[in-house]
């Protein structure tokens, strides 16, 4: 048996149970009245038979693979296996595959020798913890459909059991968050082990490559963050930003302010088309067109270092995807600025523009810089078109035809590769991933708590 | 106060004051014309870009090749090549040679190479079809090898250039819709490449995405609009899924590479995980658009309701989330669609191996469409070039048909109150 059977057989009792006792409550309602509706006597069945025991099986799912795993290592063929990790990991899975009958045969002659070994451990656990699953379903049942009485309060049970499902489903956002910062948490605390933190934070060298041997001379492995930490805000939150702040601002205001009503309605679904083109789409467009017309540029005004990865490829494209984003939110902040200011400043004899850079601009300066902030925290965050458009080399440069590299562009080249989990390369992405978290969370606290004190400035 | 004694707007010191104030008002004016010009041109400028390089894809180049199989040496009976095996049988024969020798035999030795797999594959087909035509000489049309195929379209290498003039001469270069591109899957033959693959990968992926990120995000969206008490625990709530929104992508690879991969011990490049990775992300969005889609179903129907003698739970089930559904379905289409883009993720959970067959199921290997686009553009074989930006045209097509029912939903379905 598997666990899928028993999936499957704990949905046939439920739906059996909640049959019975939707029979049951029709046949006692010919003869009294019923607090509850039929159909809330079966839903209430149905669902202690159900939920129970589903959990139950969601449980013991990762418990069985464990104690598949642990009784294979100790049976013979499993104790004969290489001890180096990797190589033992390849001949698993393959005889996962093969016990499962994805393939036929391994590369690894010991993987069609632990594939029966395995069937038979996954079916052991499968179907003790299946038969206990399907055993609380029916156990569950029956003591649910036995107290269909005509006085009983299905309904109310029922609500119950909703509202338990819907407090789970919004304690899975609060699950999300914890699950980033512990798993972030747990890998970079295992990294810091193994590298010091105040190189990681603030050492000027970053150039991952450990040596494969001891003996083995150059690359030992240097993790400094801070080129990177310059690479990621050269990008996102200078050359971007000097692209998009003004032009997503003029935007805004000429969308607001000056656009009839006809233009407007067909720029803005344009401007959401911009924000809607997939990253990677404006990754392949940085690094196909708009790299080598950087590096002519940079060429031709006489810089002989600009590179085809250059800086300001990837933050004019980058810039160019934040402008719809920084928009909207300047769309929302002047909008925010109660109609009496603008109409005192329109009625007083000023210009329309006048009253734009006046009165408006400076009255949702604080919503701006707030939207600012978000783009920034965006921009950051940002991986497909630095990946494709910026390059690998760690640079500390201000020279916007150089190279620079990134945070995300690190954290993918570190994760993307085959090698084991537990070598400080990978574990140092995860450390990126922590850094790069806190940032965009700090900023997007800060830029949060200005535009809703800015809010309640004008209720 | 010089200027108070000489207000008179008649006054040339005046006129010229207003007149400058007006040519600064008309600049301001066209400055911001010229802003969102430039956006909008910027759009124009992706979109023809990826057109033209992109189109290409889509059609291939084929020649005319004459084989005299009895000539060959294929050792293939045509009476073996009847049921299900015949498929096979043909695969283990040397097609590549034969196609090559002819190949060498009408058009000089140096186009012994001008066919590649997409050639093998047709003529395979082309034997099963019919194995009749292994006792004559048949005339084919087959898909020319990628230097060819990119000589005949564009500007290839001098060899292919000169290869292309002689064929043309023979009259026996032709264009036509490459059907291959939209049936095949990943190859590391850029003639023989296709989209099939990863379109089924970020299907079902999308399909895993929405099977979670819809119900949890509308019941937690139900939760915190209509039950939540005001406490501790839902400010909480609240603040994480608010924050949740503006996490990087990425993050949430990492999160999905740790739990799902290295704790859960889930089966590593499969859409299963792809999609649950992608739920987590999307599902505050859906949160989002719920709660302000409840928000607008006006209090008077649940009064009215409660006044029947419905309860919270019937109130908000039978009326309010109904009435709010255009709205939730509004957000979680743009969600998705959102999800159907994501790469950065993806790559992380190991989507990106080369997976030459569509994926069977979601616990197989697969890639999605955008890591298939990443993938290729990283390839150094030029064929490869105008494969992506074929790629791309038909992920946009995905993301316009997506938005486009968002707003037909909205516009149809939305009511105001």
């Amino acid at each position: 048996m598997s666990l899928g059977l028993a999936f499957v057989a704990i949905l046939i009792v439920s739906l059996a149970a909640g049959w019975l006792g939707y029979s049951r409550a029709r046949r006692l309602r010919s003869a009294t009245r019923l607090h509850s509706l039929p159909v809330y006597h079966g839903s209430y069945a149905l669902l202690w038979a159900v939920i129970p025991a589903l959990l139950i099986l969601a449980a013991w799912a990762p418990i069985q693979s464990r104690l598949v795993n642990q009784a294979i290592m100790a049976s013979p063929e499993g104790r004969a296996l290489p001890s180096f990790d990797m190589q033992r990991q390849a001949i698993l899975s393959e005889a996962r595959q093969i016990a499962h009958g994805e393939r036929e045969q391994g590369f690894n002659p010991q993987s069609s020798m632990l594939a029966p070994r395995i069937r038979d451990a996954e079916q052991r656990y499968a179907l003790l913890g299946g038969t206990v699953a399907i055993l609380v379903a029916l156990g569950a049942a029956a003591l649910a459909v036995r107290r269909g009485t005509p006085q009983f309060r299905a309904r109310t049970g029922v609500e119950r059991w909703l509202m338990v499902v819907l407090f789970a489903a919004s304690l899975i956002a609060i699950l999300t968050t914890l699950g980033i910062l512990l798993s972030l948490m747990f890998e970079s605390l295992r990294f810091f082990q193994l590298y010091p933190v105040h190189s990681f934070l603030f050492g000027l060298e970053w150039s991952p490559q450990t040596a494969l041997r001891a003996d083995q001379a150059g690359s030992s492995g240097a993790f400094g963050s801070i080129p990177l930490m310059w690479g990621t805000f050269f990008i996102g939150a200078i050359i971007a930003m000097i692209v998009a702040v003004p032009l997503g601002l003029m935007s805004a205001i000429y969308l607001t302010q000056y656009a009839p009503p006809a233009l407007r309605s067909w720029l803005k679904p344009i401007l959401e088309i911009l924000a809607g083109v997939p990253t990677v789409v404006y990754g392949y467009f940085a690094a196909l067109t708009v790299a080598p017309v950087v590096r002519d540029f940079g060429l031709s005004i006489g810089i002989h270092s600009a590179s085809s990865e250059s800086a300001l490829a990837a933050g004019l494209v980058m810039g160019i995807m934040i402008i719809p984003f920084i928009s909207s939110m300047a769309d929302d902040s002047i909008a925010a600025v109660p109609q009496a200011m603008r109409d005192g400043s329109l009625a007083m004899g000023a210009t329309t523009s006048e009253t734009i850079r006046k009165v408006l601009l400076p009255a949702a300066l604080p919503g701006v810089m707030g939207g600012i902030l978000l783009a920034v925290s965006r921009a950051i965050g940002e991986t497909m078109i630095v990946v494709m458009a910026a390059g690998l080399s760690a640079n500390l440069t201000a020279n916007p035809f150089a190279s620079v590299t990134t945070v995300t562009v690190q954290i993918v080249q570190l994760l993307t590769g085959d090698q084991e989990f537990d070598s400080a390369k990978t574990l140092a992405a995860f450390a990126l991933g922590l850094a790069l978290f806190l940032i965009t969370l700090l900023l997007n606290l800060i830029a949060l708590q200005i535009v809703r004190r800015y809010r309640e400035q004008y209720e | 106060m010089n200027s108070i004694t000489n207000s008179r707007w008649t006054d040339e010191v005046m006129r010229r004051r207003v007149r400058r104030r007006y040519a600064a008002e008309r600049l301001f004016s066209a400055l911001g014309l010229a802003a969102i010009a430039l956006s909008v041109l910027f759009l124009a400028f992706l979109l023809t870009t990826m057109a033209a390089k992109g189109l290409g894809g889509f059609v291939h180049t084929e020649a005319k090749l004459s084989i005299d199989f009895a000539k060959t040496d294929l050792f293939l009976d045509p009476a073996s090549l009847h049921g299900p095996d015949a498929a096979q049988t043909v695969a283990g024969a040397d097609l590549e040679g034969a196609i090559s020798k002819a190949a060498a035999s009408e058009y000089g030795p140096a186009a012994a190479q001008m066919f590649s797999g997409a050639a093998v594959e047709r003529l395979g087909a082309a034997i099963v079809a019919n194995p009749d035509i292994l006792t004559r000489k048949a005339d084919l049309w087959l898909p020319v090898a990628s230097n060819i195929d990119i000589a005949a379209k564009d500007r290839g290498d001098d060899r292919s250039e000169r290869l292309v003039r002689e064929l043309q001469q023979h009259d026996a270069l032709k264009r036509s819709f490459n059907t291959q591109f939209l049936t095949a899957s990943d190859s590391t033959d850029a003639s023989a490449a296709g989209v099939f693959g990863a379109l089924k990968g970020t299907f079902l992926t999308i399909l895993v995405t929405m099977a979670l990120a819809f119900p949890i995000g509308v019941l937690a969206a139900v939760y915190l609009e209509e039950f939540a008490p005001r406490n501790r625990w839902t400010d909480a709530i609240e603040v994480s899924i608010n924050n949740l929104a503006a996490v990087p992508s990425i993050i949430f690879g990492l999160l999905g590479l740790a739990v799902f991969l290295n704790l859960m011990n889930l089966p590593r490049s499969a859409p299963l995980v792809g999609g649950m990775t992608l739920a987590l992300m999307t599902m505050p969005v859906i949160v989002i658009a719920g709660r302000n889609a409840i928000k607008t179903v006006p209090p008077s129907i649940r009064d009215a309701a409660l006044g029947v003698g419905a309860s919270k739970m019937q109130v908000t089930f039978h009326h309010v989330l109904p009435l709010a559904l255009p709205g939730i379905l509004t957000g979680t289409i743009i969600g998705m669609a959102r999800a159907l883009g994501e790469t950065a993720p993806l790559l992380m959970i190991g989507m990106r191996a080369f997976v030459a067959a569509p994926p069977g199921g979601i616990a197989s290997p697969a890639t999605a469409l955008p890591v298939q686009i990443f993938l290729w553009s990283d390839e150094v074989d030029r064929g490869f070039v105008e494969k992506t930006s074929a790629a791309i045209i038909v992920l946009l097509l995905f993301m316009l048909v997506m938005n486009g029912l968002a707003i037909f939903l909205r516009n149809r379905f939305e009511r105001r109150w």
